[in-house]
């Protein structure tokens, strides 16, 4: 570690934190240490469940204590130690000379609070600001930040803003008082890659013009090497390895941050074989909802979710759908799989099913089938793995004995790599990964031959996505199976896709064969896709959305 | 920002609570879903011990017959075992001449003493009983607020009739008809009960059933379905029941036949808020894709998210219907003349305010049991609450 000449803004030394509940212990962060100085930025890196977050709130006791405490440490800030300050001093601190930038826009802004009123509290609390006063400074703050118009903005309440926008609003509330640090707890993990270099570009521009220390919180370490002077690793809640981020990029000692850095996505997908035929086609197909005004709901206008596109998937290759979120990539998928209604032929395996009704489509549902994003909302909380798993098999092969449904749940488990004596927990008992490979056995144990796969990595940690990417890539070749693949992570779709559509407004911008859209992209917006994928860089203004 | 440290909380809970789990046994076993909400029902003493008790009330309150009764339980009558509880015995058995007998006659108890023996229940009352003995006017005090000789005076032999016993006390005194508050309470109570629950569950059932069909199908179903009970909730449904009752003579199912009419819409807004929640989880969504018919994933998927919705209301529901019935009891629109109810007792504490036993009877009594019945559906919510883990 470097030597500092003067004593940093923020010394944790030591730290522990534990959680009691029902008597039972557990220790979330074990013994840590970090320093951060003035104007300088730290990231903290780990998977989900290392402590990362929970390090970060401690800062400003902001855990839910009794049940939280903190068997040893201090956290010097300024050289007070929050630990042992009272509770006024604490309030003090927060939001003023400690502010906090959080995932979730949506959720970490008040919905009933237009945005002055949100900015401007903090002034009023904080400065005791008059009304006039603080309104100048919000709109002052508004406009560093990078929302045009602000006085526009003001009365705009956060569902009126887009998600890239509510994430500025909340970068200026928590600039509003010029705070000597600020935590960003993965400020940009709910954005899309384009909104996400524009963020990081305006956090680390701020940073450097204020002049304030930023710890930032993230599982992602292309935007680690982005934005950190330092870098601390955390696993278990352990800090195992801590330095100049160069360094640690260039030459990893301990073997967790090793294995952390070789944990892309790599591979390729199969070759590309024009000889195998078409499974799902899809001609024209659009997706309008219509928007209805008036005493006689006349539709006035459409919402064109998707807007024609024409595809084609063959058996044993993947075709990806990338895109920004609303652009209609998962809307296409569903409408492909006719669980929403579509214009446009959609034909699977030389049958045309865009007439087929609910009943006509039952028997096919077995031959297609969904992987959902996330994890923890795909699978029935209240139904055992046996259970979720069979379910299909209930419907499709009503036939067969309860024992032999019970053989295939548990072949089906294996070869998405779980333990099938698991089978009879419960999803809760599972990690992000094991349940995406629940979904994923949910999928296979009808032997589908197109397989739609909604984001199915996004939400999982780095090291595990590597995992299951290798997963369904085997699982591509073992079974032959069709891949609709939906992501905006571009460096998954690399991993595993044979042609790639990148989608805009429902609209096609580009389609091809994956390589030549990664190597030569031709359009504007598929290389702004690709610069803030893959180097976090943001492109010129009007491109893509904000 | 607390709410991800607790979730995290909560899963590693979770993970341990679940570690020992293996294949479970038995069609009882219970899953650690389930396990953790009894937990918690435990955890709220207020809400297990009102369980205990009211259980201990209702329970007893079914064996009204074996506590209350103007029969005696068991009769040996010229070395014949005989069961008057279960059984109308005509009078001609025992040398007498009505239809039915009466046991409290003293010329019976004297021919059953004198060729065998039997048995009475601890209150010789049923809630139709007049006590003719009593020493004062109707309504009588409770028999402890007088002195023996008082008690005794109306008895043919005084202080010294075989009669004049514990068995006969009016503990609570006796309505303005001379019978007994006690055994009327008993019978009054599991009335109330049973027509609470009996109404609670079948509108939760039709209610449950319309909002879930509401909130899954949603569209033109939803639109008419809302604007119908729009409508039907329009009907001021007391005037309706006056009306109704002034035409059929009320019973315990007319009454719960108008009743249900109208209750089964409390719980239709709520259910159907959760399925129309509940329908674009992911979930459902995959068991859409799996070709899972409707009905299954209502059943299976949705109904169980809207349990803790309905569990927070079915305490209120319960309470309504028994206070709706004490209330036409009270106005004398509910259950046929005679019949035992809580409602009449209340009617009664009322009018003879000189006799306060009955009112102040009746008070605690109702608001004692909708207490019990509250307290308890508080616990049981608390335990399917998910976010109850750890308070």
């Amino acid at each position: 570690m470097e030597k500092m000449t003067e004593l940093p803004l923020l010394s944790v030394r030591d730290l522990s934190v534990a959680f009691t509940q029902n008597g039972r212990t557990t220790t979330a962060v074990d013994h840590i240490s970090f320093d951060i100085g003035k104007g300088e930025t730290v990231a903290l890196v780990g998977e989900s469940g290392s402590g990362k977050s929970v390090s970060a709130l401690s800062t400003v006791r902001l855990l839910p204590y009794p049940a939280a405490s903190h068997p040893s440490g201090k956290i010097l800030f300024k050289g007070e130690d929050m630990l042992t300050a009272d509770e006024a001093a604490l309030r003090k601190v927060r939001g003023n000379a400690i502010s906090m930038i959080f995932q979730e826009p949506m959720t970490s802004l008040n919905p009933l609070h237009p945005v002055e009123q949100q900015v401007a509290e903090i002034l009023k609390i904080h400065r005791g600001m008059s009304d006039k006063a603080a309104r100048a400074r919000v709109l002052e703050l508004l406009d560093q930040v990078g929302i045009r118009e602000p006085e526009k903005r003001l009365a705009s309440y956060p569902h009126q803003l887009s998600g890239g926008q509510r994430q500025r609003v909340m970068i200026a509330m928590a600039l509003a008082n010029e705070p000597d640090l600020l935590i960003a707890d993965e400020p940009t993990t709910a954005l899309d890659v384009t909104v996400q270099a524009q963020i990081l570009k305006l956090l680390k521009e701020l940073q450097k013009s204020a002049g304030m220390a930023m710890l930032f919180i993230t599982h992602d370490l292309g935007i680690v090497r982005k934005i950190a002077d330092r870098v601390c690793v955390m696993t278990q809640g352990k800090i195992v390895e801590q330095g100049p981020v160069a360094e640690i990029f260039a030459d990893p000692q301990h073997p967790y941050t090793k294995k952390l850095l070789a944990a892309e996505p790599k591979g390729a997908p199969p070759k590309t074989d024009l000889s195998k035929p078409i499974v799902v086609k899809g001609d024209d197909v659009k997706v309008w909802f219509p928007v209805k005004r008036g005493f006689f709901r006349r539709t006035v206008d459409h919402i064109k979710a998707v807007d024609g596109v024409d595809l084609e998937v063959r058996e044993a290759q993947t075709l990806g759908i990338v895109g920004e979120s609303g652009s209609g990539k998962t809307t296409l998928g569903l409408a492909l799989l006719r669980m929403i209604s579509s214009t446009g032929r959609i034909s699977f395996r030389d049958r045309e099913i865009e007439g087929f009704s609910w009943k006509e489509m039952r028997p096919l549902r077995r031959d297609m089938q969904i992987v959902f994003q996330d994890p923890f909302g795909s699978l029935s909380p209240r139904m055992s793995i046996a259970d979720i798993v069979g379910e299909g098999l209930a419907v499709h092969f009503p036939g067969i004995t309860a024992g032999e449904r019970d053989d295939r749940v548990a072949t089906a488990l294996e070869e998405v790599g779980l333990d099938p004596d698991t089978r009879f927990r419960y999803p809760h008992e599972f990690s992000g990964g094991q349940r995406q490979r629940i979904s994923i056995a949910r999928a296979m144990v009808l032997e589908p031959k197109f397989v739609m796969l909604d984001e199915p990595t996004s939400a999982l940690d780095m090291s595990v996505q590597a995992q299951v990417v290798d997963l369904l890539r085997d699982l591509q070749i073992k079974h032959g199976l069709a891949y609709l693949f939906i992501s905006h992570d571009l460096k998954v779709v690399r991993a595993l896709a044979n042609d790639v559509i990148v989608m805009r407004a429902g609209k096609v911008v580009e389609s091809g064969s994956a390589t030549e859209i990664f190597d030569s992209p031709k359009t504007d917006y598929t290389r702004a896709l690709m610069a803030a994928a893959f180097h976090m860089e943001t492109a010129a203004e009007g491109i893509v959305s904000e | 920002m607390d709410t991800r440290a607790e979730k995290t909380m909560q899963q590693s809970a979770f993970i341990a609570e679940g570690k020992s789990q293996a294949r479970p046994k038995g069609r009882f076993a219970l899953s650690p879903i389930n396990r953790r909400r009894l937990t918690n029902f435990k955890a709220n003493r207020r809400g297990f011990w009102s369980l205990w008790i009211f259980l201990f009330l209702f329970i007893g309150a079914l064996f009204a017959e074996f506590i209350a009764n103007d029969r005696p339980l068991l009769v040996s009558y010229k070395g014949e075992i005989l069961m008057p509880v279960l059984v109308d015995y005509p009078e001609e058995k025992f040398g007498g001449f009505l239809a039915v007998t009466d046991y409290r006659d003293p010329f019976i108890q004297d021919e059953i003493s004198a060729n065998g023996w039997m048995v009475w229940p601890p209150i010789r009352y049923s809630y139709r009983t007049v006590n003719n003995e009593i020493p004062v006017p109707a309504p009588a005090p409770p028999s402890w607020m007088l002195d023996k000789e008082t008690r005794c005076s109306r008895y043919p032999l005084g202080v010294d009739d075989p009669n004049c016993t514990l068995g006969n006390w009016n503990w609570l005194g006796t309505d303005d008809q001379g019978r007994d508050v006690v055994a009327r309470l008993i019978y009054g109570f599991r009335i109330s009960v049973l027509f609470g629950l009996a109404l609670t569950i079948a509108s939760s059932l039709i209610g449950v059933g319309a909002g879930a069909v509401q909130g899954y199908y949603g569209g033109l179903v939803d639109l008419f379905f809302q604007r119908f009970i729009e409508i039907w909730t329009a009907i001021p449904t007391l005037y309706l029941i006056l009306i109704v009752s002034s035409v059929l003579v009320p019973g315990f199912w007319t009454l719960f036949t108008i009743l249900l009419a109208f209750s089964w819409v409390a719980l239709v807004g709520v259910v159907r808020a959760e399925f129309l929640r509940a329908r674009n989880f992911e979930y459902v969504t995959a068991a859409r894709a799996l070709g899972v018919s409707n009905r299954v994933i209502m059943w299976r998927h949705m109904l169980p998210n809207a349990m803790v919705a309905t569990l927070t209301f079915m305490p209120f529901i319960l309470n309504g219907s028994i206070s709706t019935l004490t209330a036409l009891d009270f106005l004398g629109f509910g259950l046929p003349p005679g019949s035992a109810s809580l409602g009449e007792l209340l009617a009664q504490g009322k009018n003879n305010l000189q006799a306060p036993w009955l009112g102040i009877t009746g008070f605690f009594v109702i608001s004692i049991m909708l207490s019990l019945l509250i307290f308890i559906g508080e616990a049981v919510r608390d335990a399917f609450d998910p976010r109850k883990s750890f308070a």
